[in-house]
């Protein structure tokens, strides 16, 4: 939902004043962006107010966050800038745990008056709600750090860059595409710092800097005489960077089939827009998909959203408990299947992995939003379902007593709670390359970048397109199709997965705007993942005569 | 309190004005008290309360303009964030699609704002909840809901003489209701402006009956069926067809709606039975009479028996093509019949009934082709009777083939903002069947 509105309102070039509403923060000069923010002495004695505050007034646990929220949004079209935009969002946000029962207030006056009030807030909301409360909380132990910090390992800080050299990047890109025939390009730059200050009564001070980065543009080619229009987006991803993920280094590009170039943690924005436009104009004449069965050759940044939809989220314990079932829904992934011990998610060769540490990943932190020093654990091995993902206050309801480290709010006046860490497939260990896996296949469908997306609310049946397509016959690649999307079952999807290419081929996928909750939050997730080849999946014709 | 009156908002408004040097400055301040409460599993899990406030500058020097936001209003708050904009305008490149802020308009007035609405307590949510979890707890069923309210107001003023107000309030309520066994599930769906209009027992009451009706369904052949779709069902593929209705991705032969070389204004694209319009003073649908630029909105027909009346053009785009600016609608009403559902059924040989679609992804923007899932309750209907419940179906379908493959206008109800009918459609394109329930 989140996702749908930040299209509408990107796509659109809408005027600045809607902007800070979408990035949750007030509006301040680039200059601002490199403002070092209070002082962790101090971040320390005002979170300490919040901590005694609580204890003072009858809690047994509490937990406070001091967040400063600084994000930059570049936007353009064809040779016109569009938009620049840099916000800054700072306040606190205090958890506590009164009878049993969680409360939560938060405030943008973080001075000891503020703190004080807003911790009493929460404590109140917790005494309210304890009434109606039939589980009280169980909080698994968390280990005392002291005083700790983590950082994304950054070579290039997006804030010390000059809004400039950003312009000029994506104008570069624009003309390119528009070079080699598009009709339309858009391009947009979205850079993100949170600087997060987390303090507990379990005797944690936890600092982290956090830098997130996605370069994208989506190019149009139009065939006016046919009435016919194509879109073809960029094959990037959103990183867990800095400014240096768009280097373009050329160690980092790997030579796909059909010509594609694609990129592994350096990308070529300017490369990539000129084979955009090259292939949106090819769409317009593509081949109409006949309907059937195809042998899959599925690219990570296209897999990844498939990974993410049948296999993260359905993994989410509270998904299964049925604490979603209102919004995003519940599960199949039952308990039952999962003490069954042997519950076949996917073929013996799929290893699924929840991970909270990987470089470069969006979902890479020292500590989770409660403190918890994050780590990486299976949630399935060789084909069968062991794990799901699950925090402090959920554990003792899967007999375990160590939180996996996964907690998020998307802002210090959000609530934390359980959000999906990156999920990746593990990579083939025997040394196998796309184009052997092409080889191989005889009548398949090569799918390249994210789609059409859309899934049930158990996650058994779904439907997936992607950015471009190439028709496979008796190993070779024989030309682009049109109209393209697979529909299957979750666990007969990973079921008939019988190849995957080796870590050489290894990358991420990304997205900054997972939903969930109510009120709804938004959670920045990676998806690893090779060259993976699914066999006999069905494919439908999505063209239509209207 | 976040909510200012009238004159309140016009002093703060035109204090920050009062600073402004740049050629052009246009100025907004809005505000909203929200309340929320979640629970699942048949307990609360959740509740909130937010507050917030927000200023916003633009400040325009020529072509360049730069914005910024504040959240506190003293004098020197209201300096500071003016003098922010202007220096962020002066190093801003030019916009070439630049418009000066518009001139003094006339409005009508609004009555999108409804007291008993903002007087909502943290007691009447607790009952709200309590409502669902109470009968739900009763019959073997669990409840998962959530409640959200919330009052507002927006002001806007320019240096050409601008001044807009208005406030409103909004009550949205859903609550998903399944059968312990797992294997039955209701959801229903309640908005307001005004909360006397929402009685939360009669919600729970058809989520609960429509959980228990859905126990244990069949499964039947995917295939092209006729469907009653309840307005819920509907909604999302109409408003997502009014994104379409963009004059210029038209002209720019980017959308459903280029044809040509031009646009297919004028033209019909469904059944003629179909009529679509916006009108911010609907009794049922009332919104704000001005949008975010301070553009008067009024009623105004989209889709006239099945023909295209409109395309919405921006003031920037309107200039470019000599025409006059149609603002964006801000609720979409589709006239109906006087069918109730029960006649409906009543007139249906055989067909599904559809409670509500999910997961709705755009296919194909050249056709407006879309896929998604029934979810909550579809049952089979055969010779005028709901005989058994059916497993979920994916679809992919268009809403303009299935306008124009209307059978049958029923009731209208309100749904997320908008009235829309009851509609009987034929040939509704399902293409394979879902085991979630």
């Amino acid at each position: 939902m989140e996702r749908r509105k930040f299209v509408q309102l990107a796509g659109l070039g809408t005027g600045a004043l809607m902007m800070p509403s979408l990035f949750l923060g007030n509006n301040i000069p680039v200059e601002a962006l490199l403002d070092p923010g209070m002082d962790i002495a101090v971040k320390k004695r005002l979170a300490d107010v919040a901590l005694n505050t609580a204890r003072s007034l009858g809690a047994t646990y509490a937990d406070a966050r001091i967040g400063r929220y600084l994000n930059q949004y570049v936007s353009t079209r064809e040779d016109k800038v569009q938009n620049v935009v840099n916000t800054e969002s700072f306040g606190i946000g205090i958890r506590v745990i009164t009878n049993g029962t969680w409360g939560f207030a938060s405030t943008n006056d973080v001075t000891e008056d503020g703190i004080k009030k807003a911790t009493d807030q929460a404590v109140a909301i917790a005494k309210a709600n304890s009434i109606i409360q039939k589980d009280p909380v169980k909080l698994a132990p968390v280990e005392a750090y002291g005083e700790v910090s983590w950082k994304t390992p950054i070579k290039k800080d997006f804030k010390e860059v000059p809004v400039s050299e950003k312009v000029e990047l994506l104008l570069k890109a624009n003309a390119a595409a528009m070079d080699n025939g598009a009709n339309f390009v858009n391009s947009n730059l979205f850079m993100v710092n949170e600087q997060k200050y987390f303090a507990s009564t379990d005797g944690s001070y936890i600092d982290q800097d956090i830098h997130r980065i996605w370069p994208t543009f989506g190019v149009t080619a139009i065939d006016r005489a046919a009435n016919k229009f194509k879109s073809r987006d960029a094959l990037s991803a959103p990183m867990g960077m800095g400014y240096e993920y768009l280097d373009g280094l050329e160690s980092e590009k790997l030579e796909g089939p059909a010509g594609l170039r694609l990129y592994r943690n350096s990308y070529d924005i300017v490369e990539d827009a000129t084979l955009a436009a090259k292939q949106a104009k090819e769409m317009l004449n593509a081949k109409s998909v006949d309907p059937g069965k195809y042998d899959l050759v599925l690219e990570p940044n296209h897999l990844g959203l498939t990974i993410h939809e049948s296999v993260g989220h359905p993994l989410e314990l509270d998904r299964v408990l049925g604490y979603e079932a209102n919004y995003a829904g519940t599960s199949f992934a039952t308990l039952d299947k999962w003490k069954s011990g042997d519950f076949k998610y996917g073929s013996d060769i799929v290893n699924l992995i929840a991970d909270k540490t990987q470089p470069g990943s969006l979902g890479a932190v020292g500590y989770d939003d409660e403190g918890v020093k994050t780590k990486h654990w299976d949630l399935v091995r060789n084909g069968v379902l062991k794990n799901y993902q699950a925090i402090r206050d959920q554990v003792h309801m899967i007999d375990q007593n160590e939180s996996h480290g996964c907690c998020y709010a998307q802002s210090w006046n959000d609530v934390q709670f359980q959000r999906m860490p990156n999920v990746s497939l593990e990579p083939g260990k025997e040394k196998y390359s796309i184009h052997e896996m092409i080889k191989d296949v005889e009548k398949g469908i090569y799918i390249a970048g994210r789609g059409s997306y859309s899934i049930d609310q158990q996650r058994y049946n779904f439907q997936f397109g992607g950015t471009v397509y190439y028709e496979i016959k008796n190993g070779e690649i024989v030309g682009m199709l049109d109209d393209v999307a697979y529909q299957s079952n979750t666990q007969e999807f990973w079921n008939s997965c019988t190849k995957i290419c080796d870590e050489s081929d290894y990358r991420m996928f990304g997205s900054f705007f997972d939903g969930k909750g109510q009120p709804s939050q938004v959670s920045a997730v990676s998806h690893g993942s090779s060259t993976s080849r699914f066999n006999d999946v069905n494919v439908i014709n999505t063209g239509r005569t209207v | 309190m976040a909510i200012y009156t009238k004159e309140e908002a016009r002093r703060i408004l035109e204090k920050a004005l009062s600073f402004s040097t740049a050629d052009a400055c246009a100025i907004s301040l809005g505000g909203s008290d929200s309340g929320n409460i979640r629970y699942a599993r048949n307990t609360v899990s959740t509740s909130g309360y937010r507050s917030n406030q927000n200023l916003a500058v633009t400040s325009s020097f020529g072509k360049q303009s730069g914005s910024a936001t504040i959240d506190e209003f003293d004098d020197a708050s209201l300096e500071k964030v003016v003098k922010r904009a202007e220096e962020l305008a002066k190093l801003s490149p030019e916009n070439p699609e630049f418009m000066a802020p518009l001139g003094p308009q006339n409005y009508d007035e609004p009555k999108s704002f409804i007291e008993s609405t903002a007087n909502i307590t943290p007691e009447f949510r607790a009952k709200v909840a309590g409502s669902s979890i109470n009968p739900a707890s009763e019959k073997d069923v669990t409840a998962a809901g959530f409640l959200n309210d919330s009052s507002g107001f927006r002001a806007l003023l320019n240096s050409n003489g601008l001044f807009a107000y208005n406030k409103s309030t909004d009550v949205d309520f859903t609550v998903t209701m399944r059968t312990n066994d797992g294997t039955g599930s209701g959801w229903v769906s309640r908005d307001f402006n005004d909360v006397r209009k929402f009685d939360a027992d009669e919600a729970a009451k058809v989520a609960i009956d429509k959980a228990i009706m859905s126990r244990e369904a069949r499964a039947i052949e995917p295939g092209k069926y006729t469907v009653i779709l309840e307005p819920a069902a509907s909604v999302d593929l109409l408003r997502n067809m009014s994104w379409a209705f963009n004059a210029r991705t038209a002209d720019e032969g980017r959308s459903f709606m280029s044809k040509d070389g031009g646009t297919k204004l004028g033209q019909k694209i469904v059944d003629e039975r179909v009529n679509i319009w916006s009108d911010p003073l609907n009794p049922e649908v009332p919104t704000s009479t001005w949008n975010g630029e301070g553009m008067p909105l009024k009623k105004t027909s989209w889709i006239e028996n099945g023909v295209v009346k409109n395309l919405a053009y921006d003031r920037y785009w309107a200039k470019e093509k000599g025409t006059d600016p149609v603002p964006y609608p801000s609720n979409f009403i589709m006239a109906g019949g006087d069918a109730s559902l029960a006649d409906l059924i009543k007139s249906t040989k055989r067909g599904i009934l559809v409670t509500r679609l999910w997961y709705i992804r755009s296919v194909d923007p050249q056709t407006l082709l879309y896929t998604g899932l029934t979810r909550d309750g579809t049952f089979y209907i055969e010779n005028g009777e709901i005989r058994y419940p059916v497993k979920n179906f994916r679809f992919n379908e268009s809403p303009i083939i299935m306008l124009n493959n209307l059978e049958e206008l029923g009731q209208q109800v309100r749904i997320n903002g908008n009235l829309i009918p009851y509609m009987k459609v034929r040939d509704f394109t399902f293409t394979s069947l879902s085991d979630a329930v």
